[in-house]
């Protein structure tokens, strides 16, 4: 029978890979229908965070506390770091077709996002300390209650972004490049990027707008 | 200041302790019921223990990802719950028939009855009725061997219970919440409602939805992905296309509700400012996220009873469908609209008149889809040769009554009426008058059908019957005349009423309430009896309606693989044909060997874990929060790291199993639709003459 080409959205691994490539189709199919549900998620803190524009309560807003140095650091690693993800998927995809492929690249190209995430949390973390020291707590008002949770539900994210990469990391030397490994890296590239477009839309939106 | 150990937990907390000190009878109806969890907490498992039977449950279904199984499970939770839900709403309904001027509950005891009523009825009975039935049926109408992901499926599950067992254990440990099943702040915040109560609900309302979202993944990719060959979406079931609606909207939905649980969370433990009535704070932004998910609910729950009665009219009168393609876009429509109304909840809270004209406007064009389908059903039922078994009562049922709540929702729909019997009796018995006749009838219907292709037999008609028209009756006299009342100026959520006219109609519907209780034990009676008939009951062959759709083209029960070989579907009502051809049983030519997901303790885990986490977090109990915490991320990386073999069943023992099926039905002289309700019933079909004829007349 005539079946159609098994394909999903984002990096496919490509008939090369066989079996693996034909079972990636639901498993990323899948894994992309979360991130819708997690996309709205974010959606509805981005609507709150709207909302809070002018719910500054007297407190400090925008002017008073955005890095914009800072804020931009964090956009370079994070945008690097989905460079690096990248390579670490496409050197799976033009790998590990066939047994017996060093993993040395791809591991290498896993830890530099994680290194990079972490640069990104460490200046992320820096800012929120800054803010704490002027008084910028969530709980002064509703403004900053939203933008504290805005920013670190993606903070939050991009640290169980490094942890499942370092579990991928683990597994992978564990048990090789087997069919599970490489799906659940589909599935972690899809997140890390997610991530990343998610920040593009805080960057803009947050900061940019807050300073405008 | 809380102890390190214990947290904000006491001697004094839990409820036994409380009314042995102070026995009011507030505390003391709380404290029985409270005492049923010990009780049965000690009793199940030495019963277990001394039947021998915690074997076969941990290893056959704890353990299992069968998506049956889990689906059984869904339901058993659901009616323990009902249970408990049933037992509250009668003893509103009690107390309201001698409130006059006070009564017999306080205002504090009864705000946490209708709270906890309410949480419990949509979150731990409805939604796992539905979500329960989706399991069970979904991959068998689908011609599928499980669902996408059957261990994500698992995990859903332990997460709902887990929710299950805050609400239940607030019961014994603490209390629950006073602010309603929508939770409204600035009440439901830390100044105005400082005990654990609003954290229970927080929490357990939270993780049950964790578990909805990814069921919905995992549904939608199911029913995307794994249809079998030629199943294209214009020949799916209908019960199958609610399904992929409501997939649709639980992915889409459930968030809203998250993010309002995880915000109000915030306000509560961490002193943010979302919804405070100072420093900023905007409690409409909870009323709007609350919502955002609850009117979607409503149709998350309403639409797969809808699929069950497209299926039930079909069978039961031996047609197809009428109008299949109209009720596809009707239900399209309903979940698309269902987006776009939610406002109707508070049309008093302020926004202009034109906002509420056009929210009003959009909450009545959903009638019209509706409207459509029930026509569609009723011309359905038009000259079939009808039985009038069990779920065909709940059908006619549901057919009156469902259309009845739907025209007092029109009234509901119109901002200005609104405006008038907002927040009155009148709207608790409209939404009852849509959830009752509407999702429970359709889920017992439900049950009543597909109950033989889970366990292999027959529920009692006679007992099923007896069963339905109780609920039939008990909903019209319990809640007709809350109608009334709440025109009478009566308020909801009111422990007592001052005007004497009322009372007339507040003890009428405490009898209703009562004949409802007796349809419950009517239900769990059904059960009981025929599990105890079993033998005369069972219909192995598989089809003991005559049905037209996948899933009866396997023997009841069905084997774990539910499929030896994945169908072939050419038409729409794909096991109907297959047996006016002449191919439903033919033998098959070749097997193959199919690969199972092995039994998992993972979900038992997850759920272990998180209920930790959840009572550790209402308590303010630090250290094991952490542990909750630790354990919730460590399960998932330790089963990330194991090693995972699929279980290989060889072809050749799937042959075995398969042809004794086959053999068996082609060996079998069916029997017709007058037997249909007797022991002669062993599963096989026979076309009588009456069917013949209205078949003909139907091309
Ligand atoms: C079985 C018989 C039932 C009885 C006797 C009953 C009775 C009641 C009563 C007395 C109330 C409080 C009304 C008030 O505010 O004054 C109530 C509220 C409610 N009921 Fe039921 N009910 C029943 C079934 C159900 C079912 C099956 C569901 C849903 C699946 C349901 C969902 C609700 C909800 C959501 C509320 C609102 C709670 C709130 O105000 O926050 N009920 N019910
Ligand atoms: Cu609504």
């Amino acid at each position: 029978m005539n079946s159609p080409p098994k394909l999903h959205p984002g990096l496919n691994l490509g008939p090369a890979h066989g079996d693996d490539h034909e079972a990636a189709e639901n498993s990323i199919f899948g894994f992309w229908v979360f991130m819708m549900s997690d996309l709205v998620t974010f959606g509805m803190f981005f609507a709150l965070y709207a909302t809070a524009l002018h719910a500054t309560a007297g407190g400090p807003g925008p002017k008073d506390l955005f890095d914009l140095s800072s804020v931009a650091w964090q956009t370079g690693f994070l945008l690097v770091s989905s460079l690096t993800s990248g390579l670490a998927l496409l050197h799976v995809k033009t790998h590990h077709h066939r047994s017996g492929a060093a993993i040395g690249p791809m591991l290498f190209w896993l830890l530099a996002t994680v290194a990079l995430g972490g640069l990104f949390l460490w200046r992320e973390i820096g800012d929120f300390q800054a803010m704490a020291a002027q008084g910028a707590l969530p709980t002064r008002s509703n403004w900053l209650s939203s933008l504290w949770a805005l920013v670190g539900l993606h903070g939050l994210h991009v640290s169980i972004g490094m942890l499942w990469a370092l579990v991928i990391a683990l597994g992978v030397l564990l048990r090789g490049v087997d069919q599970r490994w490489k799906l659940t890296l589909l599935r972690w590239g899809v997140f890390w990027h997610f991530l990343d477009i998610v920040w593009i839309a805080i960057f803009s939106f947050v900061y940019l707008g807050g300073l405008r | 200041m809380t102890d390190s150990l214990c947290g904000n937990l006491t001697w004094d907390s839990i409820m036994l302790v409380k009314a042995w000190k102070d026995p009011n009878v507030n505390n003391l109806i709380t404290a029985g019921a409270a005492a049923m969890i010990p009780v049965g907490a000690l009793m199940v498992p030495l019963l277990l223990l001394w039947t021998g039977w915690w074997r076969p449950l941990f290893r056959d279904w704890l353990a299992s990802v069968d998506h049956k199984k889990i689906g059984v499970l869904y339901i058993a939770l659901a009616v323990v719950m009902l249970f408990r839900g049933v037992v509250e709403g009668t003893l509103m309904r009690l107390h309201h028939a001698t409130a006059l001027h006070g009564g017999v509950l306080s205002p504090d005891h009864f705000n946490q009855l209708f709270t906890t009523h309410g949480t419990t009825m949509i979150f731990f009975v409805a939604m796992p009725l539905i979500t329960g039935l989706m399991n069970v049926v979904i991959p068998l109408q689908l011609g599928a061997r499980d669902v996408a992901y059957p261990r994500l499926n698992q995990i859903g599950f332990w997460l709902t219970a887990s929710g299950g067992f805050l609400i239940t254990i607030s019961l014994l440990i603490g209390q629950f919440a006073t602010g309603g099943w929508s939770a409204y702040p600035a009440y439901t915040g830390s100044i105005f409602s400082p005990g654990v109560g609003v954290d229970y609900w927080l929490l357990s309302v939270g993780l049950s939805g964790i578990g909805s979202t990814l069921s919905g993944v995992n549904f939608a990719v199911t029913l995307y992905k794994l249809r079998a060959p030629g199943m294209t979406f214009m020949r799916m079931p209908l019960f199958l296309w609610t399904s992929l609606c409501v997939s649709i909207l639980l992915v889409l939905i459930m968030p809203p509700l998250t993010v309002a649980c995880i915000t109000l969370g915030l306000d509560r433990y961490l002193g943010f400012h979302f919804y405070t009535n100072d420093l900023g704070g905007n409690l409409m932004n909870f009323i709007n996220l609350f919502w955002m998910f609850g009117h979607p609910e409503v149709y998350i729950l309403a639409l797969p009873a809808y699929g069950v009665m497209s299926e039930v009219a079909s069978t039961f009168s031996a047609k197809r469908l009428y109008g299949y393609p109209s009720i596809v876009v009707a239900t399209m429509c309903i979940a698309v609209l269902s987006f776009l109304v939610w406002l109707h909840h508070f049309f008093t809270m302020g926004q202009s008149a034109l906002v509420n004209a056009v929210f009003g406007i959009a909450t009545l064009i959903i009638a019209i889809p509706t409207g459509m389908k029930v026509y569609d059903w009723l011309a359905t039922l038009w000259r079939g040769r009808i039985r009038f078994t069990t779920p065909m009562i709940y059908l006619c049922g549901f057919l009156v009554l469902f259309v009845i709540g739907g025209l007092t929702g029109i009234i509901l729909a119109n901002p200005t009426i609104d405006f008038q019997v907002h927040n009155s009796l009148f709207l608790v018995a409209h939404f009852h008058n849509v959830i009752i006749p509407g999702v429970v009838f359709g889920m017992l219907a439900g049950l009543h059908y597909w109950f033989p292709k889970v366990f292999g037999f027959r529920l009692l008609e006679s007992w099923g019957r007896t069963t339905a028209w109780l609920w039939i009756v008990g909903f019209s006299v319990t809640f007709f005349p809350l109608y009334v009342a709440g025109l009478m100026g009566m308020r909801r959520r009111a422990v007592d009423y001052a005007d004497p006219a009322i009372q007339p109609y507040m003890i009428v519907a405490a009898i209703g309430s009562l004949i409802l209780c007796l349809a419950f034990l009517a239900l769990l009676g059904t059960i009981l009896r025929s599990i105890l008939l079993r033998k005369q009951l069972a219909v192995p062959l598989g089809d003991p309606w005559d049905a037209r759709t996948l899933e009866w083209a396997t023997p009841c029960p069905p084997p774990e693989y539910n499929f030896a070989v994945l169908p072939e579907v050419t038409a729409r009502d794909a096991f109907w044909e297959a047996k006016e051809n002449g191919t439903a049983y033919a033998p098959v030519e070749k097997y193959e060997d199919i690969h199972l997901p092995p039994p998992t303790y993972y979900g038992l885990w997850i759920g272990a874990f998180a209920s930790v986490l959840g009572f550790a977090v209402v308590w303010h109990i630090g250290w094991l929060s952490l542990l909750g915490l630790l354990g919730s991320i460590a399960v998932p990386i330790a089963y990330a790291l194991l090693p995972y073999r699929e279980i290989i069943l060889p072809a050749a023992e799937v042959q075995k199993q398969d042809e004794a099926w086959r053999c068996a039905a082609r060996e079998t002289d069916g029997v017709t639709r007058d037997e249909e309700a007797h022991a002669t019933n062993r599963g096989l079909a026979k076309p009588d003459e009456l069917e013949i004829e209205f078949a003909a007349a139907e091309r």
